[in-house]
């Protein structure tokens, strides 16, 4: 149980996002073209169900499974790199239409192309923790 | 049972996205896919020559569990929960896409111009994968996550710089979109 449940939960992530179609190329395009409701409606409950969750959780002082008190990191304070990096990502994004979740996804459900954009995306990764000392935070 | 095998709803989709991520809280986990880009590059012993892979990344080993899994539901949901109703985009969109010479879905994912077969032996295409991955990869690690880390998680528990990188990935999207997929295709 302990590693199957992440399995499941990811089992489930994938099942969702590919019947959402949120892993299709065509829905980002039409997402950034406002031409349709879908996406903006799936970010948009995924995002009041969990600001729901995380309130309730705060406010009833849940504990995680192990009973243990549910901490949720804060992120770090800073514009530039929310900013540049977000820029890159969202050009990233819209080009070959997949995140790093759908990357994985795509991949397993047999789209072999995709590899090259996983293979991109570690480059990419190798870069900035290349210049991580360099680039504004 | 026909609700499987259609496009299923955004407040469906969106509900259980939202779940997915309590559940990882409730695990004592955090939802994020791109740690794992991280997590990958320091499994091959980058960690020696780069400090920004310098750390334990045996730690993030569930997060691999759940990639897996993942893939293992793209694997059914595409295989075995599909129809010729799916990815039914808006027709002014394929009316767009068609200018660009880009293939209309059809119950396809993914258009055949991007992903195809024939892209083995396009070098253009294999770039524009490759260099679409390099900006994902770059750009989720500089700002700390991508769309389940910051737009998922992030806007969740109200954090301000998740709504700069939600803001940041639109401005770089709309600039793909808009002006440079155009130029590409």
């Amino acid at each position: 149980m302990n590693v199957l449940k992440y399995f499941l939960v990811g089992f489930l992530f994938g099942i969702v996002l590919t019947k959402s179609e949120a892993v299709s190329w065509y829905r980002i395009y039409e997402m950034f073209h406002f031409q349709s409701f879908h996406m903006y409606g799936i970010i948009g409950v995924a995002v009041a169900t969990g600001i729901l969750g995380v309130q309730i959780i705060k406010r009833r002082n849940i504990k995680d499974i192990k009973g243990l008190p549910i901490e949720i990191h804060e992120k770090d304070r800073g514009t530039a790199r929310y900013l540049i990096g977000g820029i890159s990502f969202g050009l990233g994004w819209a080009l070959v239409g997949s995140c790093p979740g759908p990357i994985f996804i795509l991949i397993g459900a047999g789209f072999l192309p995709v590899i090259f954009v996983l293979i991109g995306a570690l480059i990419g990764t190798i870069i900035y923790g290349a210049l991580k000392s360099k680039l504004p935070h | 049972m026909n609700i499987i095998y259609q496009t299923w709803p955004w407040y469906v989709s969106g509900f259980l996205i939202g779940m997915v991520m309590l559940a990882l809280i409730y695990f004592g986990k955090n939802f994020g896919m791109s740690t794992n880009l991280q997590s990958l590059c320091s499994m091959t012993g980058l960690g020696k020559r780069i400090s920004y892979f310098d750390f334990d990344w045996k730690a993030n080993r569930w997060n691999f569990v759940v990639v897996l899994g993942a893939m293992a539901g793209g694997f059914v949901a595409v295989h075995f929960m599909s129809d010729s109703s799916n990815a039914a985009i808006n027709p002014e969109t394929i009316a767009q896409l068609s200018q660009l010479g880009i293939d209309a879905p059809n119950g396809k994912l993914m258009p055949e111009a991007l992903f195809g077969d024939q892209i083995w032996q396009s070098p253009k295409s294999i770039l524009i994968l490759l260099g679409g991955g390099i900006l994902i990869g770059f750009g989720t690690r500089y700002a700390g996550g991508c769309t389940s880390g910051h737009a998922i998680s992030g806007l969740s528990n109200l954090q301000l710089p998740s709504l700069k990188a939600v803001i940041g990935f639109f401005i770089g999207g709309l600039i793909m979109a808009h002006f440079l997929l155009p130029l590409l295709f």
